[in-house]
Formats: structure tokens, sequence, C-alpha cells
């Protein structure tokens, strides 16, 4: 009887205990080659700023990633709130959050704010590091002074009234000052040993190879404290040994795996969780003289010869066929009228309009690279389109460019002689805020080499939506400027609009609780691992 | 003996100074922006320019090239543009990996080369040989990186008994000589061997043929030697071109496994370099090859010095 007794005690207290015992290590197989830098600016691009940004760090403004099924916008981070000067708009103020603690201990406060940003822009402080510069200050380009006006007041003052200033400080992780102290003011020690006030701490890391963190359960939003005991992030560049790794159980979820090994993976009982993201994958056009896409018929001819649907089952499903530049269903997608879809009768008649024929043929030249970050699978996609314009009677000729060639040639612009007379270019882009979905495209005073308006696109009545949207501080009357620009971004056909990627990842069948908001970053506090 | 090996060192002099000048012009010849990996996309020019000064990359070529065999000469390789680590760092980490890649391979392709080898060349034209040179041909013309995908669809998706990737549960920091870790090893070490083995079994094949039909085999077998006893002196007499193609071997596998580190997430020199090549990281790249390039000197340096003990008519020629 009283080993019945302490049997059932024990199992009593083992079921009591259950909820909070651990909830187990979660292992990703990430597409970057090495541990993103640690310091608080991450490098490797998006990927970077997801598993090293956004988890060992907060910003004042913060992505809210909670939701699936709508695209994410931006909430309060470490600053509780934000307001512009009525009489200067340039002057803004955040509300520093009150009692945040860094991993170290440390407080808070504007004056380590200041630090921050004097970490990014001010050459001559002793904290400047040029590593989280060279990743952080093209982040703010409207910051231009910046105070404490109280431990919990910070003031910043733009160049010009511009209002996506919280859509950049959205990038800006916040770092330790006490801690960059202690590590005797040296980042390469303090990269060992990072203090943020994100969710997660890093535990520790073997460069290339493995990073580990774990929950720091001190943190300051509590629907944010993280589920798993351990989350080990393990570079696996090569598409093939990330899906071997996640096969043989050695990881437990890999990013974008190769779209032709998604049917064994499912079959095989793995999760494929997608959704639609701020991404597109587009051809650039050169609006350069000369350039035959000046003419919007030639533009819109073009758009109209794409077969996105045949597209998307050559990619197995994983894409959203593009109705405009930005995702449909995009807070700011607006009502463009004119539609993206294959009607190859109109795109001839289009052309013929626009005088060529037979007497006449379209022939072009578009740069395109074999491979990216983001560029999914540009030589099938590229040859697929290829075929589609050819059946409008559009020649295109390919140069095939490295990606990191492309993107010097992107950089330097298509009058540049390293675009090789090319009139378009094949390009991925981040789309995320007005800054990166709009603006940096096609602003006249961003043409290379001052900015990446690739095509030297300008035009008068874009560059009055382009202030609007900078001086329009109300976020809702923003929201209908930026509609506006992408209508007109659609009805003039102003890219080969093409596709969205999905942001597909596979993972075992254990992974639960992951909510994949649509956005270039993600939660992983609400995941936990089943037995 | 010793003037042999003083003249051999100092002919390593003008090699190393010809290697330096070879690995920095190629490196800055191929395309691409060294600052790719350290700027976002979208960086302005005025950005690009500050860090192309601060790395020094504003600089003419030869001072650059200068100021680099300068540091070299005082053993600081630089720091790496993609990790802000040093370079030295970086690659001692990886070669130690690579080292332990590579001689595993080595010793495993050495092994059954030699036995391929011998057994095919002893018993030229029976179907032994016809077998053992058949696997010593697939050994060098398979492709490896295919190889080592097929390995790990077997050993490690459909068997699950051996890791795809990686170099150990808590990667090589925790490295330790037991089963858990040296599992990690086993499918990339197969991989790898299988083209040293192929060459080393097709050499000593020949060597063998070569070394029995000559006239001293004869005269061992007309004193009454037994075949084990005639098959010794085979061996010796084949050893010492085996070893200089084991050494050459060992250098290539140090440095040629960009593919097999790659499929197998080795964190060893290939590995490094594949990723040093895609970032146009300049100072981890142009440190790798000098340092591996260097190993290869060193090693045929080592070879040579072996060869001329085991063979005193070495060192008359």
């Amino acid at each position: 009887m009283r080993r019945v007794f302490h049997t059932l005690t024990a199992m009593t207290v083992l079921s009591l205990a259950s909820p909070v015992l651990a909830q187990g290590t979660l292992r990703i197989g990430m597409t970057a080659s090495d541990i993103p830098l640690t310091t608080g600016q991450p490098d490797q691009g998006g990927e970077g700023q997801r598993f090293m940004g956004f988890t060992l760090y907060d910003a004042l403004v913060a992505w809210d990633l909670t939701r699936s099924d709508k695209p994410s916008g931006l909430i309060p981070g470490l600053a509780t709130g934000w307001s512009v000067d009525a009489n200067d708009k340039t002057k803004w103020t955040f509300r520093i959050r009150e009692g945040v603690k860094f991993h170290d201990g440390s407080t808070l406060t504007a004056d380590a704010v200041v630090w921050n940003f004097d970490k990014l822009l001010k050459s001559d402080a002793p904290q400047f590091d040029q590593r989280q510069a060279s990743q952080g200050r093209s982040r703010i380009p409207a910051v231009a002074a910046y105070r404490a006006v109280d431990p919990l007041t910070l003031e910043i003052t733009t160049r010009a009234p511009d209002a996506t200033l919280p859509y950049q400080l959205a990038w800006i992780g916040i770092s330790s000052p006490a801690q960059w102290e202690k590590k005797g003011k040296n980042w390469q020690e303090v990269a060992k040993e990072p203090s943020g006030t994100g969710p997660w701490k890093l535990a520790g890391f073997t460069p290339r190879e493995r990073a580990e963190l774990v929950p720091n359960k001190d943190h300051w939003d509590k629907t944010r404290i993280p589920k798993l005991d351990k989350l080990i992030l393990i570079p696996l560049p090569e598409p093939n040994a990330r899906t071997a790794a996640l096969r043989s159980g050695q990881v437990d979820w890999i990013e974008a795996p190769a779209p032709d090994a998604v049917p064994t993976l499912k079959s095989n009982g793995f999760q494929i969780v997608t959704n639609v993201y701020p991404h597109n994958w587009t051809w650039h056009f050169s609006s350069a003289e000369g350039s035959p896409w000046n003419d919007v018929r030639v533009r819109k001819a073009a758009n109209l010869a794409v077969d996105r649907e045949g597209l998307k089952e050559l990619l197995g499903g994983l894409m959203v066929p593009a109705e405009g530049f930005m995702p449909p269903g995009h807070q700011w997608f607006g009502k463009p009228t004119f539609k993206l879809k294959r009607d190859l009768a109109e795109a001839k008649k289009l052309l013929a309009e626009a005088g060529y024929g037979p007497g006449k043929p379209f022939v072009t030249k578009i740069l395109i690279s074999p491979s990216g970050s983001g560029q999914m699978q540009p030589l099938p996609m590229n040859e697929f389109i290829q075929q589609n314009l050819a059946d409008a009677g559009m020649k295109i000729d390919f140069e095939v460019v490295e990606w990191n060639t492309l993107i010097n040639i992107w950089r330097a612009g298509a009058k540049h002689d390293s675009s090789r007379g090319a009139t378009g270019m094949n390009y991925s882009y981040f789309i995320q805020d007005p800054f990166t979905g709009f603006i940096r495209h096609l602003q006249c005073n961003l043409q290379p080499p001052a900015g990446t308006n690739w095509g030297h696109y300008c035009d008068k009545e874009m560059e009055g939506l382009f202030d609007q949207i900078r001086t329009t501080f109300d976020a809702e009357a923003q929201n209908k400027v930026l509609e506006k620009v992408h209508e007109k971004y659609v009805n003039e056909a102003l890219f080969l609009m093409v596709t969205h990627d999905v942001n597909a990842r596979a993972m075992s069948g254990k992974v639960k609780g992951f909510v994949q908001a649509q956005n270039w970053f993600q939660n992983f506090s609400s995941i936990s691992m089943a037995p | 003996m010793l003037s042999y090996i003083l003249k051999r060192l100092a002919l390593t002099i003008p090699v190393a100074f010809g290697v330096s000048i070879v690995c920095f012009m190629l490196v800055h010849i191929a395309p691409g922006d060294p600052l790719t990996s350290v700027l976002p996309p979208d960086a302005s020019a005025q950005l690009q320019s500050e860090m192309r000064k601060l790395y020094g990359f504003d600089r003419p070529l030869p001072v650059q090239y200068g100021l680099w065999v300068m540091k070299t000469l005082q053993g600081d390789l630089g720091v790496s543009i993609a990790t802000g680590r040093p370079v030295a760092s970086e690659l001692g980490k990886a070669l130690g990996n690579t080292l332990m890649l590579a001689v595993l391979a080595t010793m495993i392709g050495f092994l059954f080369g030699c036995l391929f080898g011998f057994v095919a060349g002893y018993f030229r034209d029976s179907w032994i040989d016809r077998l053992a040179s058949f696997v010593s041909i697939i050994g060098v013309s398979v492709p490896h990186y295919w190889l080592g995908m097929v390995l790990v669809i077997i050993f490690s998706v459909q068997l699950n008994w051996l890791p795809a990737t990686g170099a150990g549960p808590g990667g090589s920091a925790d490295w330790a000589w037991d089963w858990v870790h040296v599992r990690h090893l086993i499918l990339p070490a197969m991989t790898m061997s299988v083209i040293p083995m192929g060459i080393i079994a097709r050499t000593v094949r020949a060597l063998v043929a070569e070394i029995l039909s000559q006239e001293f085999v004869s005269g061992l077998r007309a004193k009454g030697l037994l075949d084990f006893g005639v098959f010794r002196h085979v061996v010796k007499n084949a050893a010492p071109t085996a070893l200089a193609v084991m050494g050459l071997q060992l250098g290539y596998l140090l440095g040629g496994s960009i593919l097999i580190e790659t499929v197998f997430s080795w964190p060893g020199t290939g590995f490094l370099l594949g990723q040093a090549i895609f970032q146009r990281d300049l100072p981890l790249l142009q440190g790798t090859i000098l340092v591996l390039a260097m190993f290869f000197v060193a090693l045929n340096l080592i070879v040579d010095i072996v060869q001329s003990m085991l063979d005193p008519r070495v060192q008359r020629a």
C-alpha cells in the first residue's frame, strides 16, 4: 500500500512539474555560412537580423511578428511611444521603456541609446565600431542628431522631415554600454559574450559552426519569453547538406529547402511552412536614353507575356504570382488598374503599337545571375520568362554574371560600363518598409553612385509622392500615399513584376507553435518541441 | 645529407616568393568587390569609399602587396573582412580540422591503394588485377562530391548510421576522440580517400609490374626465395615512389577539399576557402592560399628528404 502511495505521489509530482519542465532544444540549419555578427548590428543580411538581431536585441521600434494572416506592422519596442514636434517636423521624441535590463543586469536609459547611435555614427567615439557601423549606418540615413533629454526621453533630429524614421530605427539593435566597459572596451571580446535586451541570450558560439542561445527569462515583454530551453543555430550554406541534416535528424528545422527536395520532405512527414512576405523577384528596367523600356507599351507588353502560373508550377508551388510590386493583400497594394495576367494577344498588340514587328524585331539584353540571396532559382526562372517573352515576339539575350558582380553592377547603375549595355537586370528585393520597398529604386537623387536607383528613373509625379511619404506623419494617411505610389508602380509597369518568394522552411513534426509572420524576421519565443 | 637538405631549403625561398605573388595577383584579378561581405547591398557610395580606405583597398596594388608581405613575414596574416577575426586564428582552427580529415583519408587511401596496387601488379592480367584496376579507375574517375552525396543518402538519410554534416554535436571546439565525434569523420574521410586510393593503386601497380620484370627479381627467385621473400623486396623497391605519391596526395587533400568539406559542412580549410571566395574576403583568401601552398612546398620537401633517406640514388641525382 505504501509503495502504491509513493508511486502515486511521484506521478503527481511529475505531472505537476511537467508544465514547467524544459520544452526542448530547437536546432536550426541556416543558409548563412557563418554565425552572424553578435554585437548588435548583424551581418549576413535579413537572415543575420532574423537569428542574431531580434533574438539577442530589441530596437526602439519593433515589428509585430505575432500574426501570420496579415503583413507585419510597427509596434513599440524599447520605446513605448514616439511623436514628432508639431512645429518642427525634424524633431522627434521617443519615450524609453522603464525598467528594461540588459542581459548583464545594467539598465536601459536614453543615454545608452545615444551611446549606441555614437557606436554607429560618430567615428571618433571610443565605442565606434566599424563593423557595426558598416551594417547599421546606411539603415538610418535620416538621423542628423540625437540627445538624451532625461533618462527616459530621447530626442532625435532628422536631416529633413522624414516620416519613415520609425522604420529606419527598427533596424538598430541596442547593445549594453556596461558590457562593452566590462569587456575591456573591446568589441571582439563583446562578440563572445554580447549583451542586449532581447528574449534570447547568447550562451556561446563556434565561428562557422554553431551558436547556442538560451532564454532571457527576465525579458520585459512576458509574451516573448521563449518556451524552449535552447535554440541552436548551425550554418549550412549548401542546400543538399541542409536537407540531409534535416532528414538524418541532425537539425529540426532548415531555412529555404531546395524546391526539388520539398515533395520528398513532405512525403517523409516533414512540415513545409510558407507564407507570403515582402520580397519580390523582378526585372529592374533601365530608363537610360535608348532603353526600349522607356515606352510604357513595351513594359506592359512584357508584363502581359509572363506566364506566372506556369512559373509557379515550375517551382513546385513555392512562389506567389505577382499581382503588383508588393505581394497581394499588402497594406500598400491599393487598387491598381493594370492587371498582371498572361494576355499574349494584348502584349503583341501593344508591341505593334510601339513600333515593333517583323520589320523591327524587339531585341534587348538583360543581366541575370546563376544564384544569389533571394534570387530563388534564377536560371530556370529566367529561361522560362525568356520563352514567355519570345512567344510575344520579344527576343531577350542574357548576360550571366556572378551574384556579387551583379550587386556591384546594381550599385554602379545602368549607364555604367559594367552594365555592358543591358537594359534590365533580374534582381530580388527586400521591400519591407517605404524606403526599401519604393523610394530607393526610383528616387531621382538616388541614381548611382549616390544610391541604388539602378535604372536612372526620374519622374516628377513620383518625386512628389515620395516627398509626401516623408512628410505624412499620420500612419493611416501615410499608408494612403504608399498605396498611390504602388498603384503608379503597377499602372505604369515600371518593373517586370514576376513573383514573390514564400520564405519556405522545412521542419520536423516535433516543432510546435511557430507562427510564420509575413516578414523577413520571425519570432522564436512561441515555439516548443514535442517530446 | 645536410648539404642536400640545406640546398632543398634554399630552393623553397624563391618558390615561396613566387607563390605569394601568384596568390596575391590571382585574388585581385578575380572580379568582385571585397567589401561585398561587410556592406549591405544598398550602402551609399560615400560609405563604400570610406570602407575602401579603411581596409586599404584604395592604395595601388604593389603597395598593398608590399604591406601584405611585410606583415606576413612578421606572422600577421591580417584580419578577415567578413568576420573581423584574425586570419591566423581562423586558419589555425580550420587547418587542424582539415589535417585530421586529410591524414585519415590519406591513410585509408594509402592502405587500400597499396593493397590494390600490389595485388594487381603481382597478379598482373588475372581477374584480381582487373578487379583491382576497375576499383582504382572508379576511384580516380568518380566525382567525389557526388560520391559524398550518395554516401550521405545511404548512411545518413536511409540507414541513419552516421551523421551527415558537421564536426560533432558541439562543433569542432568540443572535439574528442570518442565515437560520438569520430563518427562525424567517417563519411568525409571515406569520400576523400577515394582519389588518393585510385592514384596510389595505379602507380603501385605499374611500379610492381616494372620491378617484377627486372633481373634482380629473377636472381632472387634463382637464389630460392619464396614468393613472400620476393614480395618483400618488391615492396621495399616500390616504397619510395609510393611514399612520394602519398605525400603529394596529402598536399592535394589539404587544399583541395572545398567540395567535400562543403557537402559535409566540415569546418576545414576547404570550407573556409569556399566561403572566402564567395564573400570576396581577400585577406582570408590570400592567407589561406599562401599557407596551403607553403604546406604543399613543405610536404614536398619532407617527402624529398625521406625519399633520399630511403634511396641514396635520389641524393646523387
